[in-house]
């Protein structure tokens, strides 16, 4: 089962439930967990789990490369480019690499088959096991690397060589609403959506909503900061046939734990409860789906 | 002319909170624009109590449509797919809209030419009135892409605004991250202004934001915010600041005024002008106006 723990707006606590939901279920002891950290541009579930990194793989980007003494200057790969990767400059053609989406068109349709492809690297993936047995892979975009998309689409491919098979697999999403939400969250079974009781709250939670019903996947909803503002997420929640799994009250030992990388059941033990029954919960959703 | 971008790396660090502040703070002179450049999540609007003046759609990507009466059948599209956007079923090839990047490969692969691009509606952007000044923002439709396409198109638009009225100042509050959309947003910036905080979270990623700055070279001022949640933290990126000679600009305490203020609709700084939030962003102002007049003019333009 995979369970993707989403949010549109930025610091609501994805990773927060994403890791202890992962150590509750570790502490069970029933099947392996993996955590996806798919946050590739500020990934952060290391900080609270703190792995042993074993080994890592760059992410490569497959980038036109010309070669000149077989180019005829015709220009039809830089009309074919929708991203304007390849420009004409006095007849020759100039790549720019950082444009590129390394979809292939250019080099299907070089009638000289002057076009080679060439591994750029955009970012890098991690894997390796915590202090708590979980297993953790993470993918990381290269500073000043504008596409997360590609980082993410290859971290939930790289396959993990263990007899570990995990029996849950929960994928740290990153914030908003485009591109890279929804590629974190394809092939979800279920999906967390972790909001705050404010008006950014509830607006961003409404965009992050819309992502999942366009993806049609399961949804739940768990807030946070629970006293911090009065918007009505219930009522959001309700009008729309989502359930609310879980609150969280806002409270200053809270921020204080998180912010020196503890998880939930670690900053009060009364969460190894509720996380019991938001699995349950979680469980029973995803049944209800397979019949 | 200057422009100061607000971003944090990770999210929920009180960039739009800042920011509305900031815009209150600069006052109503009527020579600033405003831009949200957090299209994914647009929130400054809910700060600044703005008067939408107009509104456009905005076209992003386009997405390959296959016309079924011609379709052969061959399954040359999916393919040259690279995306896998194109699956078959009951014997006809379709394209996913969520999954195409609006490549086209297929559309020039296509034997039977049946294949064609349709230019997507990816959001809106609005022009609006507010007491700060005039506002650029724009909304992305759930799950498109090309939110950096949409971030560099409004601060295009405001920058236009801005030297049409011989402004002095856009303040853009940025996304969250590193990537397409915080690119588009340190293009053409003086400076970006980020806001952190302590915790392992705050620091790790201000790190990183910290490196996507440098890599454009376009100069980088912090202030932390919730200082006081974790002492050893902010200790921690008061070093990073010494050691990198990143100004630190100030610090903000750790105070339930900013959500209240949020919840009201309202910088805090007009909120509650004289809670110790306000009274500390407020000392953080001051030393943006006097560090603002020392850069050097010209910021640099990243192509995306």
């Amino acid at each position: 089962m995979i369970i993707a723990v989403a949010s549109g707006k930025g610091g609501t606590g994805k990773t927060t439930i994403a890791v202890s939901l992962a150590q509750f279920l570790a502490d069970q002891g029933e099947f392996p967990v993996l955590i996806s950290d798919a946050d590739v541009e500020a990934p952060n579930a290391h900080l609270f789990l703190k792995p042993k990194f074993s080994d890592k793989a760059d992410v490569n980007q497959y980038v036109p490369q010309i070669a000149e003494d077989l180019c005829s200057g015709c220009g039809i790969c830089a009309d074919v480019c929708q991203f304007n990767a390849i420009v004409m400059l006095k007849d020759k053609p100039k790549v720019f690499p950082s444009l590129c989406h390394g979809c292939g068109s250019c080099t299907l349709q070089c009638p000289e088959g002057a076009i080679a492809e060439i591994p750029r690297t955009i970012g890098r993936l991690d894997r390796g096991l915590s202090a708590d047995g979980l297993l953790l892979r993470q993918g990381l975009l290269n500073e000043g690397e504008p596409m997360a998309v590609p980082v993410i689409a290859a971290l939930k491919k790289w396959k993990w060589q263990t007899d570990r098979i995990p029996g849950v697999e929960i994928v740290d999403s990153p914030p908003g609403a485009s591109c890279p939400v929804v590629e974190a969250l394809r092939g979800a079974d279920y999906v967390l959506l972790v909001t705050e009781p404010t008006p950014f709250g509830l607006h961003d939670l409404k965009q992050a909503f819309q992502v999942t019903r366009e993806l049609g996947l399961q949804v739940g909803v768990i807030i946070n900061r629970v006293g911090v503002g009065e918007e009505d997420i219930r009522g959001f929640c309700q009008a729309n046939g989502v359930p609310v799994l879980m609150e969280i009250p806002l409270e200053r030992k809270i921020g204080e734990g998180l912010a020196r990388g503890k998880g939930l059941l670690e900053i009060d033990p009364v969460y190894r409860s509720r996380f019991a029954d938001l699995w349950q919960a979680v469980q029973s959703a995803g049944k209800a789906v397979a019949t | 002319m200057k422009q100061i971008v607000v971003l944090s790396g990770k999210g929920g660090t009180g960039k739009t909170s800042l920011s509305a502040a900031f815009a209150h703070l600069a006052g109503s002179g009527g020579t600033n624009v405003l831009v949200d450049a957090d299209v994914d999540a647009a929130n400054l609007e809910l700060l600044l109590k703005a008067r939408r003046v107009t509104e456009e759609p905005f076209w992003g990507g386009s997405t390959a449509i296959i016309d079924q009466s011609r379709c052969s059948g061959c399954g040359t599209c999916q393919e040259v797919c690279r995306f896998d956007a194109v699956s078959v079923s009951d014997g006809e090839y379709l394209v996913d809209p969520v999954a195409c990047d609006g490549c086209a490969a297929c559309v020039y692969a296509c034997p039977e030419q049946t294949i064609t691009l349709e230019k997507q509606q990816a959001g809106e952007w609005y022009i609006s009135e507010t007491a700060y000044g005039r506002f650029f923002h724009a909304h992305l439709l759930p799950a498109q892409e090309n939110s950096g396409k949409l971030v560099a198109f409004i601060k295009r638009q405001a920058q236009d605004a801005l030297k049409e009225m011989d402004g002095d100042l856009m303040l853009v509050d940025g996304p969250p991250g590193i990537g397409c959309p915080v690119i588009s947003a340190i293009s053409g910036a003086d400076v970006v202004l980020i806001v952190t905080e302590p915790s392992l979270a705050g620091i790790h990623d201000l790190e990183r934001v910290l490196g996507t700055a440098a890599y454009f070279q376009v100069p980088a001022w912090v202030c932390i915010n919730k200082a006081d949640l974790y002492r050893e933290g902010a200790e921690q990126i008061r070093d990073i600041c010494q050691v990198r000679e990143i100004p630190l600009l100030g610090e903000i305490s750790y105070d339930l005024t900013i959500p209240r203020a949020m919840t009201a609709g309202e910088p805090v700084t007009l909120f509650a002008p004289d809670s110790g939030a306000s009274r500390e962003i407020q000392a953080i102002w001051e030393k943006i106006l006097l560090k603002l007049n020392d850069l050097h003019p010209a910021g640099t333009i990243i192509q995306l």
